[in-house]
């Protein structure tokens, strides 16, 4: 540009500035052109590593989300169910006595034989199997005799009755039918034994397995048991736990924050250390907070290993920084002709900030948290510290209880040492918490745009 | 409407410190597990089938992080806000119960419940080893003795070691220094090949030293699980990789395993003594949490009982090699009456 302009200047008539400007156009054109063109590059690039992270997710673990099982007939058998029938509570027995004499009960039945009933139902659809009992419970998950049980103490009047069940196959069953598997693989480098393998094909081609949506990948906890029924409910529930601590307590701490040292507080040495300060601690890598969660939260405050409320106050913590930084930015983005006009007008300086300035700034409040969350809800390395890598193996009723996170979950199953079914298990959850961020940020821009229409 | 929004917040803020302030008094019932990696999907196992058997307690929460890091934990001292029941793949050594003792926890309890292999395991496609602990520790040692004399290992491939050893190059994956695995291979693997190898004469220390250094170069200290030991294995198929029997018999379609001293790790030769690299699987209890923590006294004797631990049992088909039903009694006995762990 001051090229042009020093020429122009040596050359005053204005036909040879618009020679000169008509010879450089070509150079400036082509600029532009490659610029643009690395440009569309640098984003294909982009969007091509995105499709083959994503595709790659899809191609494992969409196929978890349907899962191997048998549709059958169960006769709840009264020579194998122990317990008689259940108990009633009698007029004048105490609740707790009768709770006690429940639980004895439940005890009885659970020490039935329910694997025998599980054998007798597989041996009703294929009668002909010479498979053994072992190769027969091998291909169901072993959880599907407390499944019966429950169905049992649910309703005892099933007793001697036949009813339709569907019982889930276990994951090496659910290995073998999805061929996950080589089937030329010799005896003994299968998980199965060769007649739990026909058993399983026979029942496949019968069309007595069939692949169902296994909706108890979000209604199950993990399981090690019986993997085949390993799911994600536990770790939801403390992830939501988590984001409730991060958001009851990062939100107005780092609004406040933000709002005092934005327009209240006097701009001196003290202000701007804390400035500094916070910009560090946005930067400060998130297992350190775990180290500090783990020596503060539960070796001085004593509060419980593993629980939800740790790990939300620790990623409260790590949270702050980045809801602080994003309300000062927006709240600098409001015009200070604003302000003056408000006090001008003999508004005071709380009026002006909570009536003109802030609901300004809520939709970028509202972005900020968002991502917050966002990230707080993926983050892994300092909860490993405070002991929410544990197996949990019921859902957290309160943010005091034992649970783990959606991510940390995936680190625990890309663990786990039945790699061909839990490799599936794993990208499936790793969907499902990708699923939930971008929910998450399509109600951040929803609610952005709503409130920016608003005003 | 900003100032209903305030104030919810002030009320939620009010209510989260309310929760915090208020947790410490609450009794804890969940009984907390940590350690062994190895032990891990045993004691989960356990955990679940124990919630499922038992309505009235909570499942325990087993947390993994290697047997150093459990019978640290264990021994922080007696309190709700320390764990209960430590799992290890290796005993207790005097230095971590006087650990203990100084934190005040007076009362360790130690439960043998079964038995497991270390194995040596290469990718499916790779050469067939018949190793020995010499051939190991010749293999990954710092330094060797050539001739009588301490030299840097020399050795890039198997079979410069020994020719019945395949053409492959020497990579070695071993389990970290937290891990229990690792102090079992020290004792059982390197300890005696060092022996079998011939040092010459040196002190005890210098011997111990030489014994259990490893070569940087070609030896990689897994700290993490099994899983990255097995990424190891995949990145480089030539590896050779230290695995718990239970682990390989899960992915036995991509990993061959090696015999040692010419014996095949299964259930029935480490059952039977025979294989070497074997070693007990324990767990800790703190005694002082007994009966304070609901449940512990039950998930003992549930884990001990012949359906779980016992022939036949569910972790027996989970790889675990089950001991005698008259060891697992005499385990739940000592357990009952108190007896004191003493390394």
């Amino acid at each position: 540009m001051s090229d042009i302009t020093a020429s122009g200047e040596a050359l005053p008539s204005g036909k040879n500035v618009r020679e000169l400007v008509h010879q450089s156009l070509g150079r400036r054109h082509r600029q532009e052109t490659i610029f643009k063109s690395m440009g569309l590059v640098a984003i294909l690039v982009a969007l091509g590593f995105v499709a083959i992270l994503f595709s790659i997710m899809l191609t494992k673990g969409l196929p978890a989300f349907w899962q191997a099982n048998l549709h059958t007939q169960v006769y709840f058998d009264p020579d194998i169910i122990k317990g008689g029938p259940r108990p009633v509570q009698e007029a004048g027995q105490s609740d707790a006595d009768y709770r006690q004499q429940d639980l004895a009960w439940q005890r009885q039945v659970t020490l039935s034989n329910w694997n025998a009933i599980v054998e007798q139902t597989v041996r009703d659809v294929a009668p002909d199997t010479d498979a053994e009992k072992r190769d027969i419970l091998a291909i169901i998950t072993s959880s599907a005799r407390f499944k019966l049980r429950d169905m049992y103490v649910e309703d005892p009047s099933l007793l001697g009755q036949t009813v339709p069940v569907t019982l889930l196959a276990s994951a090496d069953a659910d290995n073998w039918v999805k061929g996950k598997l080589a089937r030329d693989l010799p005896d003994e480098r299968q998980q199965l034994s060769r007649s739990s393998r026909d058993l399983a094909d026979q029942l496949l081609a019968d069309g007595d397995i069939t692949f169902d949506f296994a909706t108890h990948i979000f209604t199950n906890v993990d399981s090690r048991s019986a993997p085949a029924s390993a799911g994600l409910a536990g770790a939801f529930m403390g992830s939501l736990y988590m984001m409730m601590v991060v958001i009851v307590l990062a939100v107005p701490i780092g609004v406040a924050s933000a709002v005092y040292l934005e327009e209240f507080a006097p701009k001196n040495r003290w202000t701007d250390l804390i400035e500094v300060n916070i910009n560090n601690l946005a930067a400060v890598p998130s297992i350190v907070f775990g180290l500090l969660g783990a020596a503060v939260f539960i070796n001085y405050f004593g509060l419980p290993r593993s629980a939800p409320l740790v790990g939300g106050l620790v990623l409260t913590l790590m949270t702050l920084p980045t809801i602080i930084i994003a309300t000062r930015s927006s709240l600098r983005a409001v015009p200070p002709s604003l302000r003056q006009a408000a006090l001008g007008l003999g508004a005071s300086r709380n009026q002006t900030v909570f009536h003109h300035v802030l609901p300004l700034t809520f939709p970028g409040i509202l972005t900020a948290t968002i991502i917050g969350v966002a990230q707080a809800l993926g983050e892994t390395a300092p909860l490993l510290l405070i002991g929410m890598n544990a197996f949990i193996a019921n859902i957290p009723a309160s943010p005091l209880d034992s649970a783990t996170a959606l991510p940390v979950q995936i680190y625990l199953w890309q663990a786990n040492e039945n790699r061909h079914f839990f490799e599936a298990r794993t990208s499936a959850a790793i969907i499902v918490l990708l699923g939930l961020m971008i929910v998450l940020n399509a109600i951040a821009i929803v609610l952005r745009t709503r409130l920016e229409k608003r005003r | 409407m900003k100032s209903a929004l305030l104030k919810g917040a002030a009320i939620g803020l009010l209510a989260t410190s309310l929760v915090a302030a208020t947790a410490p008094a609450q009794a804890r019932d969940t009984i907390q597990i940590a350690g062994s990696s190895t032990v891990l999907p045993f004691a989960s196992i356990v955990a679940e089938e124990f919630g499922n058997a038992f309505p009235e307690f909570n499942p325990p929460n087993v947390a993994s992080g290697g047997s150093g890091t459990g019978k640290r934990l264990v021994c922080e001292g007696v309190g709700e806000d320390t764990i209960d029941i430590a799992n290890s793949s290796s005993k207790m050594k005097q230095s971590e119960l006087d650990a203990c003792h100084t934190n005040g926890v007076m009362d360790i309890r130690e439960i043998v419940f079964g038995y497991d292999g270390i194995v040596f395991a290469t990718g499916i496609n790779e050469g067939d080893f018949a190793l020995t602990p010499e051939y190991i520790y010749k293999a990954i040692a710092a330094k060797v003795p050539v001739d009588g004399a301490m030299v840097d290992n020399p050795y890039t491939n198997w079979n410069q070691i020994d020719p019945s050893l395949p053409d492959q190059e020497i990579f070695v994956a071993v389990p970290g220094t937290n891990h229990g695995t690792r102090e079992v291979f020290d004792n059982n693997v390197l300890e005696d090949g060092c022996e079998a190898a011939g040092l010459p004469e040196m002190s005890d220390d210098d011997m111990e030293a030489a014994c259990l250094t490893l070569r940087q170069d070609v030896v990689v200290e897994i700290s993490g699980d099994y899983t990255e030991t097995l990424a190891r294995l995949q990145a480089n198929p030539a590896a050779v990789g230290v695995f718990g029997l239970s682990f390989y018999e899960n992915n036995r379609d991509t990993l061959k395993v090696a015999t040692v001293n010419g014996i095949v790790p299964t259930l029935e030769s480490i059952a039977a003594g025979d294989y070497p690299v074997s070693r007990p699987l324990q767990f800790y209890v703190k005694g002082e949490h007994i009966g304070v923590v609901p449940g512990i006294s039950e998930y003992v004797a549930f884990f001990l009982s012949d359906e779980m631990a016992g022939q036949g049992g569910t972790l027996e088909e989970a790889g675990l090699v089950p001991a005698s039903s008259d060891f697992l009694a005499s385990q739940l006995d000592n357990f009952n009456n108190g007896v004191q762990y003493q390394p």
